[in-house]
Formats: structure tokens, sequence, C-alpha cells
């Protein structure tokens, strides 16, 4: 059964269960509960791809909001603020793909994680633990406003999503990332620049944290050390659930919005059926391990098949 | 039959390492071997398992650096220093496992990184794929080559071990401009499948490449090479042209008997 049935099947009996869930109000909202989640997962996705993981994502976006919040106390430019919080995310996804890379770690679990504190302890410092109330106007359309009747971060979100579209499937580069997270050691043998296609991935999944803090800063009209908490879990659930593969090399920017989607609509309603919170972590990492294991599952099915038929042609 | 082989080691080599001795910590895989590769020709480099083989052709093929020694191609002094450098000299691998990618087509597999695309002037990277082309010009090569798939838009995950190693060999094929180099290109194949192999290896010979054949089967040494090399723990232990008559001669030379 694909993502996309699963979710359809969801959303029907979310709205027996619940008759508030499918008004057009409560759409909007998951739409813009998700849309953060959904532009970070696009970046997490490509990094999914590469075999790779990025626990960064959700101390990056913190970290850039804390910077757009500072950015924003010297100048009134939206623009400058904007640029502020995307490079911040870009620098930290660069100097995660970089020390992965060039420092030979055997897994970029550590780096990230690394990152991860690294991040959230300079948002803290910078900002002196406290929420930076006050955004631009721009941004607060973006994040929480509507352009034209329609949610402004609706837009970006498809707007990356289109770009990311392109550049997978039409450009060398996203060709590459597949062969890397499919086959690295034949990347290599390949003459793939695998390092710069690996750097690339974690750089561009900081610029999604990046982009994605824009969004959360709008909607909340402040930066804050504290935003972005389990952001990484969500992601990863969303890029999983959605059903890329963790094994590399399998999946697409589809998979990302669904399950980013997916996750949206869950958290949603679990509130609307005032499930705790507490309650709904246990929900949200039971899901992520059924998602995993369906993955396992379905290649290790593959594998089987590839056997059968290879010894039926014999 | 043997005029003809006159005429080829005649020709100027291709690829001659001198020298080559490679270490891997303590283990000396290379110890100080030569070897020499011409146009038109067949060369069987063969050995037991860990005689260091596989290490000889990934120096060739830019996967290792040696740590001393030379490559000249076509008597030229040329640096190796990546997989990307031996592809662009005109040099193409097929490795002991193949070196495909499971979550790619055929055509995909076939262009992995040196797509066809445009605009030329920006980095390879950055360019659009022209993939039509891509896999026109596959299905030409599979076609000329009678590797028939079943599906030839699927990914290669599905396929089975001969059509794998097909698409290997056919990759090879469609790029080298000089020598190609295949390593145990028949280890895992049926009967059938390794037939049609070693005719995809006698044509890309006929096409004027040097190739290096690595095997473990006498036959097809006997079948195809028109020289043969073998190793042992790393130093050359013989040359000789293989023949019917002297296969029992080069499996003991192989077995150090
Ligand atoms: N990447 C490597 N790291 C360490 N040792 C290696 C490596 N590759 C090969 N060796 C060692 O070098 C020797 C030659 O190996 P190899 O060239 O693979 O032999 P062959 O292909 O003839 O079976 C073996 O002892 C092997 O263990
Ligand atoms: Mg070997």
């Amino acid at each position: 059964m694909g993502p996309v049935a699963i979710l359809l099947l969801l959303i029907v009996v979310l709205s027996f269960l619940s008759p508030y869930f499918l008004t057009p109000r409560n759409i909007g909202n998951i739409l813009s509960q998700t849309a953060v989640i959904a532009v970070v997962a696009m970046g997490q996705h490509l990094v999914i791809l590469t075999r790779g993981i990025d626990l960064s994502v959700g101390a990056n976006l913190a970290l850039a909001t804390v910077v757009g919040a500072l950015v924003f106390q010297v100048t009134d430019s939206a623009l400058m603020v904007v640029l502020a919080m995307v490079v911040s995310g870009g620098f930290v996804g660069f100097i995660n793909g970089s020390v992965y890379v060039f420092g030979r770690l055997p897994h970029p679990f550590i780096i990230t994680l690394a990152t991860l504190s690294i991040a959230k302890g300079v948002a803290l410092e910078l900002s002196g633990g406290r929420a930076m109330p006050g955004m631009p106007e721009f941004i607060r359309t973006i994040g929480g406003g509507t352009v034209l009747g329609v949610p402004g971060s609706l837009f970006v979100v498809v707007g990356i999503a289109m770009l990311m579209l392109v550049m997978a499937r039409n450009m060398v580069w996203g060709r590459w990332l597949y062969a890397v997270g499919g086959r690295p050691e034949a990347a290599v043998q390949m003459g793939i620049p695998v390092k710069w296609v690996l750097i690339s991935a974690y750089t561009i999944s900081g610029l999604c944290a990046g982009i994605g803090a824009v969004l959360l800063a709008g909607r909340t009209d402040a930066g804050s050390p504290l935003f972005g908490n389990l952001l990484e879990l969500d992601t990863i659930a969303a890029v999983i659930i959605g059903g890329a593969s963790f094994l590399g090399g399998r999946g697409h920017i589809g998979h990302a919005l669904i399950g980013a989607v997916m996750i949206g609509v869950i958290r949603n309603a679990l509130n609307l059926l005032n499930v705790d919170i507490f309650f709904q972590l246990i929900v949200i990492g039971v899901v992520i391990v059924l998602a995993v294991e369906s993955d396992v599952l379905r290649n290790h099915l593959e594998g089987r098949m590839r056997v059968l038929q290879a010894a039926r042609q014999q | 039959m043997s005029g003809s082989m006159e005429l080829k080691s005649s020709s100027a080599p291709v690829l001659t390492v001198q020298h080559a001795t490679k270490r891997f910590g303590p283990v000396l895989a290379l110890d100080d071997v030569d070897i020499q590769a011409c146009a038109g020709e067949v060369l069987a480099l063969l050995g037991d398992n860990g005689a260091g083989k596989s290490t000889m052709i990934k120096c060739i093929s830019g996967v290792h650096q040696l740590d001393e020694g030379e490559i000249c191609l076509n008597g030229v002094p040329t640096a190796i220093r990546s997989p990307g450098n031996a592809r662009e000299a005109g040099i193409e691998t097929v490795y002991q496992d193949l070196a495909l990618f499971d979550n790619l087509t055929p055509s995909q597999n076939f262009y992995a990184g040196r797509e066809l695309s445009y605009p030329a002037w920006l980095p390879l990277g950055l360019r659009f794929m022209k993939s039509r082309e891509m896999e026109r010009v596959t299905a030409e090569v599979l076609n000329r080559l009678r590797v028939i798939l079943p599906k030839p838009d699927a990914t290669v995950a599905l396929m089975s071990g001969g059509q794998r190693q097909a698409v290997a060999v056919a990759r090879a094929t469609v790029f080298a401009r000089k020598l190609v180099i295949l390593d145990e290109p028949t280890a895992a194949l049926g009967l059938r499948e390794a037939r049609k192999v070693l005719d995809l290896i006698a044509q890309l010979r006929d096409e004027g490449n040097a190739v290096i054949l690595i095997t473990h089967n006498m036959e097809h040494v006997t079948e195809l090479a028109s020289r043969a090399i073998v190793l042992r723990q790393g130093r050359k232990v013989g040359e000789l042209l293989p023949t019917k008559e002297n296969q029992q001669e080069l499996v003991s030379m192989i077995v150090g008997a």
C-alpha cells in the first residue's frame, strides 16, 4: 500500500472521528503547521538519499531564527533578515558535510549530533536563552499570513519542491546523488565526485533548515533558541513514512512532502482528539518504527525476488 | 594464427606498467611487477586469491595509487590519480563487484559520472541531462551486442547475474578507447551467460582495444588470451603464451607447485 493511499485512508477515518477535521480552517492550520516540517524534510530527504542523516536540523533552525532576530535589531531590511537566516542554516549544513567528508567520519550521525549541540548552545548564548520577539512584516506574511487567500508558506513549500524536483531529476547533480546513495563505492569507481555530492546534500539540508526558520519565525513573530525541538525526529519520520528508503538511493521529493503532511495530519488529529502531548510522542515513535520496519521488509522482499528471478533465468 | 600474433605483439604497447609496488599496511600486495598490454590483444592476468590481481588493476584504473613504479600510456608516463583520470585517458574497467547501481536503470548506469548534458560551459554536476539521448545510445549498444533485457527501463536491481554482467561489460564497450580491464567477469555466471561475456570481450579486442582479463578459468584463457602473466603473493612469477598444451604448466605456476 502506497503512502498516498495510507494518507487518504487516514484523512477519511479522521473526518469521521472529528467533524472539525475537514473544515477549511483546520486544513489551513494543518498546512501552515506542516510547512516548516515539509521544507526541512525536503532537505533531510536529500541527506537520507545518500544514506546519511541530519540530526542537527532542529537546532540549526533555532539558531537561524536567533541570528535573524539579531540582524533585525540592526536593520529593517526583510531581505537581510531572510538572507541571514538562510546563510546561517547553510553554513551549519556546510560544516556538517565538510567535517563528515574530510574528517573521514564513519557516519554522519556523530557530526550532526555534535552540531545539534553546538548550534543549540550558540543560539542560547546569542539570545541569552530568551525568545526575541519581532520579525519584519514580509517574513510574518510568508510564515503566518496569506497571499491571495493562500497561506504564504504554501508558496515557499511548492517553490522549493519544484526546484528540488528539477535538481533531482534533470540535473546531473541529482543523478549523482542517487548514485552515491545507491552504491558509494561504485560512485567512486565511476569517477563521481562523491565528497562534493555529500557536502552539497548536507549544505542544502542546512539551507532548508534556514528557510524553515524564516517560516517559523514569521508564524510566531519571533526568534527563539527553543524552536525546532524534535524537528529532526519529525523530518526523518516524514521522509521514511513518506516512502523513501533509509538504505539510500531510493525516494523522491514527493515522499518527503507526503510524509510531512502525514506527520502534520497525525499531530493535528491527536490534538483534535484531545490526546495529550506525552502520548503523542509515543504515537509518533511507534509510527516511525513501523515505517522503518516496512522499509527493511520491502528491501528484503526485493532481494528475495531477485534471487528467484535469477534462478528462473538460469 | 601465429602470424597475426606476431603482428600484435609488434604493435606498440598501449599500457606499460613498470616496477609496480603497492603496500596495504604490512601487506605487500604488489612487489616490483612489470606488465604490458598491446592494442588488439587480450592479456590474461592470473594468480591465486590474494595474489594481487585486483590491486594491480585498481592501480591502473585510479582507485588506488602505486607506492612505487610508473604507468605509461602509449609510451607516455601518466599519473592516474582518480577513476575519473583513468576514464578520461580511455581506460574502462569492469570491476569484480561490477560497480553497478542497483537503484538505477541500465542507461543511467552506463552514463554514471559522465552524463550527456548541456550547457557545456557549466561544471558537469550543474548541467542538465540529455536523458533521451542517453537512453537511445544505451538501447543501441545493448542491441548491437545482442544483450536482451526483459525490461530495459527497469532498475538493474531485479536483473539476473548474467544480465548485470552484460550491462557492466556493455558499459565498458561504449566508452573504451584504449584499454579495457575485466576483473573475473565470468566468475558468477552459468555457461550460456559466460559465453555471451566472452563474445563481448572478443569483440572489444577486435575493435582494437587492449584488454586485460582476470579469470580463474583456463579454458577462457586459452580461448582468448594471446599472453598470460602470473602473479603470486604480489610478485610476477611467469609470462607465457597460453596454449592447450601448456595449460598444466600455467596452473602449477599459479598455485606455486
Ligand atoms: N584495500 C585493501 N586494504 C588492505 N589490504 C588489501 C586491500 N586490497 C587488497 N588487499 C590485500 O592485498 C592482497 C592482494 O589482494 P587482491 O589484489 O585483492 O588479490 P586478488 O585479486 O589477486 O585475489 C591480499 O593480501 C589482500 O588482502
Ligand atoms: Mg580479486
